[in-house]
């Protein structure tokens, strides 16, 4: 059960075409990542909200799939 | 999820000032970031109530499903999700939770 840095990034890429995106592996076992998204789309968003979109744009994956993204979220003005 | 989870889950966060949804207990968390956000609230001095969600697959899944939030941990302070772990330690390090807890009455014994 695990995802791939690059799966991630294309998922989130594709939701949000302008994107700055960062994957961090941080235990090398396709299971723990962080990530940082800047797009702007997050304008006018709650950070919970800016997470969510983000979680929608894995498509169910997070929580199951994908164990642990550590996210941080920023508006691209 | 069965009404009566969502009826608990909407229960448990009106009835309790702050609520955190956790693997493990504050004693013995089963996650770390479980840890992390008990150990936040534990800085502040805030009294809190946790449920265990390992000793209750429905309601596992059930918290997932009543805030459209995939993880848990998951934190509630007067019946509004404020977020999981990532958001609750940025809120921390920018002091904005001791805030959000004092605009809502809750009493902070060391801030």
């Amino acid at each position: 059960m695990a995802m791939s840095a690059s799966e991630i990034e294309k998922l989130i890429r594709e939701a949000f075409p302008d994107a700055a995106v960062t994957i961090t592996d941080l235990a090398g076992d396709n299971d723990h990542y962080a990530a940082m998204v800047t797009t702007s789309a997050f304008k006018g968003k709650t950070r919970v909200q800016q997470h969510q979109m983000v979680y929608d744009a894995l498509k169910g994956r997070m929580g199951g799939v994908l164990h642990a993204l550590s996210l941080q979220t920023a508006v691209k003005d | 999820m069965s009404v009566s989870v969502a009826e608990r889950i909407a229960d448990d966060v009106k009835s309790n000032d702050v609520v955190l949804f956790m693997k493990g207990t504050p004693v013995f968390p089963q996650c770390g970031f479980s840890a992390a956000v008990v150990q936040i609230l534990t800085d502040l001095g805030v009294k809190f109530k946790t449920f265990d969600v390992l000793k209750d697959p429905e309601l596992r899944q059930g918290v997932k499903e009543f805030s459209n939030w995939p993880t848990v941990p998951q934190l509630y302070v007067k019946g509004e999700f404020v977020g999981g772990c990532d958001i609750i330690r940025e809120m921390h390090e920018s002091n904005e939770l001791e805030a959000l807890l004092k605009q809502h009455g809750v009493a902070l014994e060391n801030a």
